[in-house]
């Protein structure tokens, strides 16, 4: 092996992978035909699925300049690829659901590519400034995706998003901004001075003070972004306004990746031992949101804002898991993946019936095992896997998060059990009124009647969501020890 | 640097001088009040953060001080100055706290801001410790302006207030890596924020839109009282 020569080869693929969605988003944005731009999409995101195939399959690298693979970013990459491509294939049969015009049609697949693609880099950035533009990036184009109806609805739901996830990542970068006033007097400054490698050096050194201060303002900045209280009450209303396919993204891709921000952080700052404890601060915020979405989960009459709000339960989950550290920490990270894969799958068997039956409210889709059996039953698949039953991915993490619980911090296992219990039984009350309810006649708006029986929009609605349920039964019950030595290595950097 | 030395002196004056203008933007009951002081933030922090360029010897500096003093201090206010102009908004700023609740509420947070950045021993400079709690308190003022005012231009104003907090905390950052590059994607964002408040109001001038557009949007879940 000649490392020196293959560094550039390497530092080059891994710019790629952000790079080359940014590169087909400037092409979309001009390309008019909206059928053609829907299969460049699909064919964009299945390229980028297979740069970061061959990336680890490649193996972990020598660090390029302000990117890097290690075992953290890596499954969630490949995560992230993954659902990148199914959803381009949802999105691929559904879009014309959504009554684009030319216009709007282009700003939605630019947007997606770009999304992509700055998703791609937050998660590959070795530098906590990268990671700030490229989280910043996702924020914009997911916004813009967002008000594309252009009704009032979804224009209060992008403004509400933007001014929150907008003051939530300014925030983060004061943290940014506090750390590097941290780790100046310790180190040489100039362009390395924000990488996580430098940052970890320097950490044991430098005032206690500081950090904290710092942790404080990136958990609470990227904690907005990933949907957890006290600053999550954007994401319902994103998730049920935008288009179909964006709802998928938002709970598979986004959050994940704003909470990989903060185990970043975290990373640095747990260096130091006077620092405020980063994982008590964690698993605090993410009670909080189980028990809020836990309850407010019994309230909602809206089919997406439901399984928004159950995002923001899992969300918590995963970062109590992290916060609690340790073996705990591979419970997140199996939560993390599970629910990216789930919620995706039920968002896309969703996103169908919501078309089918012309309305998102739960009341008026009731009984779709009966009038569409086989979306039914794909569909309460989905919700039974996202509530955290067996033999999904889901029930094991959060198994072993209560039993790391119960043996560490006994006194939080009562709420979390309460949140937990409280949520799963929520989901199958929905479950029930969705799938089996009083079956009523779909509705479906007019201008769709003519593509809605199409077999390949049903194909590609229910082969992405298959695939997803598929891996999360894999992941739940025959992982592979490869996989397994990968995911314990990635909580040894988590917790 | 120590006090009395030239280039700390001005970098405090001008930092203390942005700080200033947050509690003058407080201070404020007409929106066009507001306006004129955000354009005069704006234009103070150009300045302050040409000063730090020209004390760190950073020439990049520079380029986001002239970025700040373009957008923040010229462009922004003629563009939001002309929407309040043409849609007719309201001219009063909408204060439930009151402005001397506002101001105190303020005070508070110039207080907390002083404390938690801790001064004295340490490693890191006194100057850059210092210039951290001011900008930590024009961030907090931001912040605070975005909850306590019911109008939406308000809630635009202290955003981008609490985006100059962060530039300023930026440039006094000695070494501070990707500067230009980092304060450019805040102002990215900001310009989104102001483009978005646009589109929204637009809406509202639509037939059926509603008529009073102000924070309550956010605290409210639409879709769900069917």
């Amino acid at each position: 092996m000649n490392a020196v020569s293959s560094i550039p080869i390497w530092a080059a693929h891994l710019w790629l992978v952000a790079l080359l969605p940014l590169a087909g988003a400037a092409l979309l944005a001009l390309l008019p035909a909206q059928r053609l731009a829907a299969r460049l999409n699909l064919a964009l995101a299945a390229a980028q699925l297979g740069l970061i195939l061959a990336l680890a399959a490649r193996g972990r690298g020598p660090e390029a300049a302000l990117l890097h693979l290690d075992a953290l970013n890596l499954p969630l990459l490949l995560l992230a690829g993954v659902i990148g491509v199914t959803t381009a294939l949802y999105s691929a049969a559904t879009i014309r659901g959504e009554g684009f015009g030319p216009r709007a049609g282009r700003a939605y697949h630019a947007a997606f590519q770009v999304f992509l693609g700055a998703n791609a880099l937050a998660l590959l950035a070795e530098d906590l400034g990268v990671m700030w533009v490229a989280v910043e990036a996702a924020t914009v184009a997911t916004v813009l995706m967002v008000a594309l109806h252009r009704t009032p609805a979804s224009i209060e739901a992008a403004w509400k998003f933007l001014v929150l996830c907008g003051t939530g990542i300014a925030l983060a970068l004061f943290g940014t901004i506090a750390l590097a006033l941290a780790a100046q007097p310790l180190g040489e400054g100039g362009a390395t001075a924000l990488s996580f490698g430098v940052l970890r050096q320097m950490a044991p050194e430098a005032d206690p003070r500081l950090l904290s201060l710092a942790f404080v303002f990136l958990l609470v900045g990227y904690g907005t972004k990933a949907g957890l209280a006290p600053l999550h009450s954007w994401l319902p209303d994103a998730h049920a306004e935008g288009p179909m396919a964006i709802s998928a993204v938002l709970s598979g891709l986004l959050l994940n990746t704003a909470l990989h921000a903060i185990l970043r952080a975290r990373a640095v700052v747990s260096g130091n031992p006077e620092v405020l404890p980063p994982g008590a601060l964690m698993l605090a915020m993410g009670l909080a949101s189980v028990l809020l979405a836990a309850f407010a989960l019994w309230r909602r009459r809206d089919a997406r804002r439901l399984f928004a709000w159950s995002s923001i339960e899992h969300m918590g989950l995963a970062s109590m898991a992290f916060g609690l550290g340790g073996p705990a920490a591979l419970a997140g990270m199996l939560h993390l993946l599970g629910h990216s894969l789930v919620k995706s799958a039920v968002f896309f068997g969703l996103g169908r019936a919501i078309q089918i039956k012309g309305s998102q409210r739960i009341a008026a889709i009731g009984g779709l095992a009966e009038s569409h059996p086989l979306l039914g039953w794909s569909l309460a698949l989905a919700i039974l896997a996202a509530a955290g039953l067996p033999p999904f991915v889901l029930f094991a993490s959060e198994v072993l998060l209560m039993q790391q619980m119960v043996t560490r911090l006994p006194w939080l296992a009562l709420p979390l059990g309460l949140g937990l219990l409280l949520a799963a039984l929520a989901l199958l009350k929905v479950l029930q009124a969705l799938c089996f309810g009083p079956g009523r006649a779909g509705v479906p708006p007019p201008d769709q009647r003519h593509w809605l029986g199409h077999p390949a929009a049903e194909w590609a609605t229910l082969l992405p969501l298959h695939l997803h349920l598929l891996l999360a039964l894999l992941l739940g019950l025959a992982l592979p020890a490869a996989g397994l030595a990968l995911l314990t290595e990635a909580a040894g950097i988590a917790g | 640097m120590v006090f009395g030395q030239l280039s700390y002196d001005m970098a405090h004056l001008l930092g203390g001088g942005v700080l200033l203008l947050s509690f003058l933007l407080l201070y404020q009951r007409r929106i066009a009040a507001v306006i004129t002081a955000f354009a005069a933030q704006g234009a103070v922090l150009a300045l302050a953060v040409a000063w730090q360029a020209h004390a760190q010897g950073a020439p990049a500096l520079y380029l986001t001080a002239l970025l700040a003093g373009a957008a923040k201090a010229v462009l922004i206010p003629l563009a939001l100055r002309r929407m309040v102009a043409r849609l007719g908004l309201r001219r009063e700023v909408d204060a439930p706290l009151g402005i001397g609740g506002s101001l105190i509420a303020g005070l508070a947070l110039v207080t907390l801001a002083v404390t938690v950045v801790p001064p004295g021993a340490g490693p890191v400079a006194a100057a850059a410790r210092e210039d951290l709690a001011l900008a930590l308190s024009v961030v907090l003022l931001g912040l605070l302006m975005m909850v306590t005012r019911r109008n939406a231009i308000s809630v635009v104003i202290g955003l981008l207030s609490l985006e100059n907090g962060l530039v300023l905390a930026a440039a006094g950052v000695r070494g501070m890596p990707l500067v230009v590059e980092l304060s450019s994607a805040a102002l990215v964002l900001v310009l989104a924020a102001v483009a978005g408040f646009f589109v929204l109001r637009l809406r509202d001038d639509l037939p059926g839109g509603h008529p009073p557009l102000d924070l309550s949007l956010l605290h409210r879940f639409r879709g769900e009282r069917e």
